[in-house]
């Protein structure tokens, strides 16, 4: 049996041809080996086998598909969305296994267990993640080898890889966690490999290759999943410290160390961010028209797609200059997005708690476009409210007057109690009913994110905040929604406690254009007709992909209940599950579950040897060595790799405040399996004293394999969904009491 | 390759024992030639420089004396740590010398004017603190910020009356003691900010704030000294502290961080006292700075749980040592034992029951129903006199017939409660609206009844029949005779959830009225307490629990809150109910006494309450917020006292030039740091002198990082509303690290310039010029903390004028 590696030849082979071209064929024969580890080869085709079975069953939309299906649609139309929930290359990968099975998007995404139409390519969709799912076996072989552990152990870890039954399911789907298992797993072996041909051949074409594969797998993870990122950070800490050793091997020189530190940073830092940029500019260049989540992002970034409000805004007059009429959006998202309004409605003369008010026109922020919308820019010294010739710029710093368009009235604050924050100004159109209430309605312009002091104010490309000149208030969107007499629009106030930037108190110009009539009526006329002028304007890609990265982590999940949310408590004992799909007619079902035996005795090996290793610690911090030099570096590695694994990629959910799924365990999982075999060899070997013991302990292991394969027969019903069960068959896999099995009633 | 970390730290062990045997002697001797000469600036080089000279030509590689002196004495508490008993009884006359070297005792021979120099410096820092701290502390006589609460919850403990906050009581204790012992009554309001004290005795309470603030410099002092030996590094880091005009305002007002951070700092000095006993296990003063430590880390956490990061610190360094000693084959298992325990006793016995007997005390002296009796259970509430459930008696066990009251176990939801008001049209059905209403009323009276018997329960011929675990029953709403009722229609604000109403007419409805009670944890078939079980109400159609999702119903709920079923069934505490009040003439009363919560009953929910108090101050959209990344550039302050130029202002904004050199030194640090370990690790062979200030730099400096970085970086984590002051403990400790790094660094400076006389000149001056410039910066900020009157500091005409160095300072 070739027990060398299968992927070792690979790297190996087109070495060799690269090095025949360049140092002349002529001179040796060409020649190539390959030795093909058959273990491998059988492993990847039973993980094929398990994964790609019957993909296209069935063929109906299966728990988040609904979800993720629904992306996939807006990259085959070309539309751009915004999903907080991670990065966009997991949707992207998803999204080109649609392409490659020609799939156009046309497919509404809105019920689980919803048929799908001929026109979905089911098999290419499901291809990638199953494929994902597959190679993580074999690959779970190659890093155990890697790491040197026996051959026995490194199949006991594929084989465990490959009777997992919530493994399988997951990857059976267009679902994300196979691919992020995946890429895990790959970044650990390459990580591995890297470090074995640091001893021999540092900086050798395979060193480079698998030291650069690191850094691009663990980017590839977080860009499919920001959970990648615990992965990540546990392979730049096992990095840090080899390196850390590195520098202090004083056989070799200062530049030698210097280069190797270099090439480390190189590989693992910068080209992952280069890596996780790329997915964004690819995001970014694919979707290039306008969607349904435009009104999240500013207006800037909404003039750079295609439709939408681009095609509102193209050709607008850049600056603002006195006389322009302009909408003036709210930077802030929350609670929606909206544009300062006003109308003919005034606040109410006392308010239900009793206060007063100042009986003025009302001030709003209004999600919705409107007429209303339009405000003229006006210069508080003269009267005009058109555009002169030539246009005279609003510069950074200018005072002005903001005059509402439909019913030329005048912004105002004043020391009057806001009607929800009666801390900050009420905003007013003012209404002179000749009391002592003179007109406040003079703002100075302070444009937020100016270059230099005397900047003009921009079209949508200005953040400006509007700073009221007597009473040094900032026009602000409270946030809070007015009861019925201010017809549930939004807010606004002037604030004058605090003076920190915040979204909420910026404000940019999305419609723009310079007011030409002189008439009242005419005027009016003029703001109901469209904008249209021509200048098109571009906004960097590091821009777009700042604001991009930004809302995403901002942008809030609304109602956050789910029925088969779980703790992570839960996880580690397998207390819950998730129904993933019913057959509409049968009782047919695919669940999310595990393999019980394989959670259970992962969760106490991974005890088992957190308790092994402090044991072993003490007894070398009192110099009592039972465990050969070389073994008990193995198996700290092994424990840091594989028990940290676990470790990074679990405990951080205690500490998350979201909604969380059992399949959010399956990357700690993946872990704990690979620590599995670890542990076992580990007993095997330094525990057992005899040989009878020996003996004695690989029958029981067998056994328990034997019944992790049997436990895997029983739940494969529900994990591949293809067998109706009667209800006490049904009612008899339901093991544990949490377990939601759907069973009919009839 | 990973653990050689370990293999790293046995070479280390077994490396070290041998060094005292080698240097150790000869560095103290060395160093005891220098100090004599020069009291007050301990400096190597100045006279001494020959003789330091001389010992590079005798000694070859041990040249240290010039500035290893320092570091040698900062090495000799490590060392003794791995072996101190060889130590000892190889080379009894340094540990005699080692106990000489100790502040606390007067050293004989040539020591005494040192010592006296340092007691003399130390008096002068005292006497500075106190003099700023107590300076115009009366100003303004007005309340000032958090003094709103703060004060007024000292008096709650003067009045005896029940309060909540969500902090640890000991800081209002003591605040509360304070204003006993100086004979202000507890009559004061504390409203609002501006409040006029008039007559009342306000300055106990500021003067024992100010006095524990002021304290924190001498702490400071000692602290750097003992870390780095350095007369210099110590008066850097006291000037640091005692001219930061953040420190001084937030030392003056009636608040809990003043005595929060006296606690941290107590806590760091008697650890770091300790760390150098580390020689003599056992004796005496280890014993006495173990259990001081023990004793501060109680009031830390005691006064706000910010003091946990403080106990993480020590932790820490309590289990590195014992790493160390236990890795240290020269002493037997049962002396590691014996150090074990001794820790464990000192830090975790004697803290946890100091807690506890603040908590013991605050119970007992808060027995009257007060402002804070809602926020608790109806077993809690029964403990406080005044409150409607005290000394009230109830039948014990619910039967069916009971009319009772249900409350929502979730803080501020309230009792179930429905009224004769429908649900209005298009809102689920347009049947009667059930809430949960905050205060009592007769409209939460519900009646329980079997399922399908309208057989009035109350009849004498029936017997009692109890409700039992499990049971299939019917609330009736007492006032209206209306079924608690459940359907598929949607709740009114929470979507996913199911609508709950009153049905029926006088008690008949239909099969969606049956609810099934469980308790939770318990059996089948128990019967259920009053006050203390904690039920659940399963409806049996649909499945689901009732709950409350704590929204706020529109005008037409009467802004009461959204009462729903909900068909997840999760323990949450929204859909866990209990009985609180209970009628049943059938019934024995017995007295609420006996239900009374035990005393760890009683620890346990008051410490859920006050974490759940502290999750709900969440930072509101569209609000301005401090970020924890704006505190250590200093980027906003918080207005203390007015705002407008005719105020007194007073604003809490950190002296500028000493929070951007501490900015610059953690930096520094950071860089040098890692220079040195990088060099250590490529086995560069550094100078002993370097050796000596590197070790200084990396041990006593790395501890104080440790220190920032536990009290500032946590606060990323956190969800709820954070301010400015949250990291004045962090500056404390950044305060600190900036004096170790800049007279380290000037000193390696020094050492690497030939010249003996510019040396000595460029760290006496370097020196010099940090404490002058920033007892300048405090010069010129000062109105800062002392107040300001007259026009803001935009205005040219304001003395403040050109201070506004950031925009978004607003003073």
């Amino acid at each position: 049996v070739a027990t060398r590696l299968l992927s070792r030849s690979f790297p190996g082979t087109p070495r060799g041809w690269l090095f025949c071209k360049m140092l002349g064929f002529l001179q040796r024969p060409v020649v190539v080996t390959a030795d093909v580890n058959l273990t491998v080869v059988a492993l990847t085709a039973a993980g094929l086998l398990s994964r790609l079975w019957r993909l296209t069953y069935p063929r109906a939309v299966v728990f988040d598909e609904v979800y993720y299906g629904q992306y996939i649609s807006f990259y085959m139309k070309r539309v751009f969305f915004l999903d907080g929930s991670g990065p966009p290359f997991g949707h992207m990968l998803l999204a080109l296994g649609g392409y490659l099975g020609g799939f156009d998007g046309n497919f509404v995404w809105n019920r689980i267990g919803a048929e799908y139409s001929s026109n979905v390519p089911v098999w290419s969709l499901r291809l990638l993640p199953a494929l994902a799912g597959a190679l993580s076996v074999p690959m779970a072989y190659q890093i155990l080898w890697e790491l040197r552990f026996s051959h026995c152990a490194a199949m006991g870890a594929a084989l465990l890889m490959l009777i997992e039954n919530a493994l399988i399911t997951q990857a059976r789907l267009m679902l994300l966690e196979s691919l992020l298992i995946f890429f895990n797993l790959l970044a650990v072996l390459s990580y591995l490999k890297f470090s074995n041909s640091q001893k021999h051949r540092p900086f050798s074409p395979s060193w480079w290759l698998w030291l650069t594969l690191t850094g691009v797998a663990c980017s590839c993870a977080v860009g499919i999943k920001y959970m990648g990122i615990f992965t990540y950070l546990l392979v730049l800490g096992v990095a840090a410290v080899h390196t850390w050793h590195l520098i202090g091997d004083r056989a070799l020189s200062n530049v030698c160390v210097l280069c190797h530190v270099l090439a480390r940073a190189v590989a693992l830092v910068v080209v992952p961010a280069v890596t996780y940029l790329l997915f964004f500019y690819v995001h970014l260049t694919l979707l290039c028209r306008s969607g349904p989540h435009d009104q999240i992002m500013s207006s800037a970034f909404q003039a750079s797609l295609e439709g939408g409000l681009a095609r509102i805004t193209q050709g607008q007059p850049l600056e603002v200059a006195y006389g322009s009429q302009v909408t003036l959006k709210s930077a802030s998202g929350k609670p929606v997005p909206c544009w300062l309004h006003s109308h003919p409605s005034t606040y109410p003369l006392s308010y239900e708690n009793g206060r007063g008010s100042s009986h003025q026109q009302q001030v709003t922020c209004y999600p919705f476009k409107d007429v209303n919308n339009w405000w003229i820019v006006k210069d508080p010294g003269r009267h005009q409210l058109e555009v002169s010739n030539p246009p005279r710029p609003v510069r950074h710093g200018d005072v002005v007057q903001l005059v509402h368009g439909m019913t030329s009235r005048l912004l105002n604050t004043h020391d009057v109690a806001a009607p929800l924050n009666p801390h900050a100004q009420e905003v007013s159109c003012y209404i002179d009913y000749n009391i002592s209430m003179p007109a406040q309605s003079l703002w100075r312009l302070d444009i937020v994110n100016r270059e230099s002091d005397a900047e003009i104010w921009k079209t949508i490309l200005s953040e400006v905040r509007l700073v009221h000149l007597n009473t040094s208030a900032i026009l602000k969107l409270s946030g809070a929604h007015l009861p019925d007499w201010g017809f549930r629009q939004l807010e606004v106030v002037g604030e004058k406690l605090s003076r920190g930037y915040h979204e909420s108190a910026v404000w940019a110009v999305e419609e723009h254009r310079y007011g030409r009539s002189q008439e009242q009526k005419e005027r009016e006329l003029e703001l109901h007709s469209p904008t249209h002028v021509d200048v098109s304007r571009n906004l960097s890609f590091m821009a777009r992909f700042s604001e991009l990265q930004w809302r995403m982590l901002t942008v809030r999940s609304d109602d956050s209940e789910h029925k088969y949310s779980s703790t992570p408590l839960d996880w580690v004992t397998l207390d819950t599950n998730i129904a993933y799909w019913l057959h509409p007619r049968t009782s047919a079902q695919i669940h999310l579950l595990g393999n019980v035996v394989i959670w259970a005795s992962a969760g106490l090996a991974t005890a088992l040897y957190a308790l092994l290793f402090c044991w072993y610690l003490l007894r070398r911090r009192r110099r009592v060595c039972e465990l050969p030099e070389d073994s008990w570096l193995r198996w700290v590695l092994a424990g840091a790799l594989c028990a940290g694994g676990w470790a990074t990629n679990y405990l951080p959910f205690f500490l998350m405040e979201k909604t969380l799924f059992l399949y959010h365990y399956l990357p700690a999982l993946t872990f704990q399996i690979l620590l599995l075999p670890v542990v076992l060899q580990h007993i095997g070997e330094h525990l057992c004293r005899s040989q009878l013991h020996r003996s004695l302990f690989g029958a029981l292991v067998v056994a328990w394999y034997s019944a992790a394969c049997h436990v895997f027969n029983m739940l494969r019903p529900l994990t591949y969904g293809d067998k109706s069960l009667s209800p006490s068959d049904l009612q008899a896999l339901r093991w544990k009491e949490s377990w939601d099995i759907l069973i009919r009633k009839h | 390759m990973l653990c050689a970390t370990g293999r790293l730290l046995a070479a280390e062990s077994t490396a070290l024992p041998a060094q005292p045997r080698g240097r150790g002697p000869r560095r103290c001797r060395r160093r005891e030639l220098h100090f004599p000469g020069h009291p007050e600036l301990p400096l190597c080089r100045t006279a001494s420089v020959p003789t330091g000279r001389r010992a590079i030509l005798r000694r070859g590689r041990m040249p240290s004396a010039v500035c290893g002196g320092l570091a040698g004495s900062e090495l000799r508490p490590r060392r003794g740590r791995y072996g101190p008993q060889a130590a000892r009884a190889a080379v009894p006359e340094e540990a005699a010398e080692a106990a000489a070297q100790s502040p606390k005792r007067p050293a004989p021979g040539s020591r005494p004017s040192e010592a006296a120099c340092r007691w003399v410096l130390l008096a002068l820092v005292t006497l500075l603190a106190f003099a700023t701290r107590f300076h115009r502390l009366d100003q303004p006589p007005h309340v000032c910020w958090d003094e709103t609460h703060f004060g007024k919850m000292g008096s709650y403990y003067i009045n005896r009356t029940f309060f909540f906050d969500v902090h640890p009581p000991l800081g209002k204790m003591l605040i509360g003691l304070a204003g006993y012992l100086s004979g202000y009554d507890g009559t004061f309001m504390f409203q609002k900010p501006g409040d006029r004290y008039e007559h009342h005795n306000y300055m106990g309470m500021r003067g024992f704030c100010a006095f524990l603030g002021s304290l924190l410099i001498p702490f400071a002092y000692l602290t750097v000294l003992e870390l780095s030996k350095s007369l210099p590094a110590a008066l850097l880091s006291a000037a640091l502290l005692t001219f930061d005009t953040g420190c001084l305002t937030l030392s003056q007002y009636i608040l809990l961080d003043p005595i929060l951070m006296f606690f941290i700092m107590a806590a760091m000095l008697s650890m770091v006292k300790y760390n150098s006993c580390a020689d003599r296990p056992f004796s005496a003063p280890w014993w006495f700075w173990l259990s001081l430590t023990g004793i501060n880390l109680a009031g830390a956490i005691g006064v706000k749980f910010v003091g946990l990061f403080i106990i993480l610190h020590v932790g820490w360094n309590t289990v590195s040592d014992l790493w160390h000693l236990f890795g240290d084959l020269s002493l037997s298992l049962v002396t590691v034992g014996k150090h074990l325990t001794a820790r464990i006793l000192c830090l975790i016995v004697l803290p946890l029951a100091l807690y506890t007997a603040i908590y013991a005390v605050h119970f007992a002296v808060l027995n009257q129903s007060g402002p804070g009796d809602g926020f608790f259970s109806s077993a809690f509430q029964a403990r406080l006199s005044g409150n409607t459930l005290h000394n009230a008696s109830v039948p014990e066990y619910l039967a069916f017939g009971s009319v009772i009251t249900v409350k929502n176990l979730r803080m501020a939801i309230g009792y179930l409660h429905s009224h004769r008001h429908l649900y209005p049209e298009g809102i689920g059905a347009h049947q009667q609206q059930v809430t949960t209403y905050l205060h009592k009323d007769y409209n939460n009276l519900w009646i329980i009844k079997k399922q399908n018997t309208d057989s009035d329960p109350l009849d004498p011929s029936f017997p009692v029949e109890f409700v039992r675990h499990g049971d299939i029953i019917r609330l009736e709403h007492k006032e209206t005779s209306r079924n608690l009722h459940s359907h598929y229609h949607e709740a009114p604000l929470t979507r996913k959830h199911y609508q709950v109403t009153g049905y029926g007419i006088n008690g008949t409805g239909d099969s969606n009225d049956f609810w099934r009670i469980e308790v939770i944890n318990r059996k089948f078939g128990n019967r259920i307490k009053v006050l203390r079980s904690r039920i659940r109400f399963i409806h049996l159609v649909t499945g689901c629990v009732l709950g409350s999702s704590g929204k706020v119903l529109p005008k037409w709920g009467w802004e009461q809150l959204e009462v729903t079923c909900t068909p997840y069934l999760k323990e949450t505490l929204n859909s866990i109910w209990n009985v609180e009040d209970h009628i049943n003439p059938k019934l024995p009363n017995i007295s609420l006494d006996v239900l009374q919560p035990s005393f760890p009953e009683i620890l346990l929910e008051s410490h859920m309450v006050m974490i759940r108090g502290n999750n709900g101050l969440k930072p509101k959209d569209n609000e301005f917020t401090s970020k924890p990344w704006h505190w250590p550039i200093n980027y906003q302050g918080l207005r203390f006292s007015g705002i407008n130029d005719t105020d007194f202002r007073v604003y809490l904004l950190g002296n500028p030039v000493v929070w951007w050199l501490n900015l610059l030194s953690i930096a520094l640090y950071l860089l040098s740091g890692s220079i040195i370990a990088v060099a250590v690790q490529r086995g560069a062979h550094l100078p002993g002198e370097v050796e000596g200030l590197s070790q200084v730099l990396l041990r006593g400096g790395g501890q104080l990082l440790l220190g920032w970085a536990l009290h500032y970086f946590p606060f990323f984590l956190m969800g709820r509303v954070l301010y400015f002051h949250h990291y004045f403990p962090a500056m404390l400790f950044s305060s600190m690290l900036t004096g170790i790094l800049w007279d380290t660094l000037l000193r390696l400076c020094a050492c690497g310039l030939a010249a003996s006389s510019l040396a000595s000149g460029v760290h006496m001056g370097g020196v010099l010029s940090l404490l002058l410039g920033t007892a300048y910066s405090f010069y010129l900020f000062h109105p800062l903390a002392y107040g300001m009157v007259g026009p803001l500091a935009q205005d040219p005409q304001s003395p403040m004028a050109g201070l506004r160095w950031l925009e978004s300072w607003d003073f």
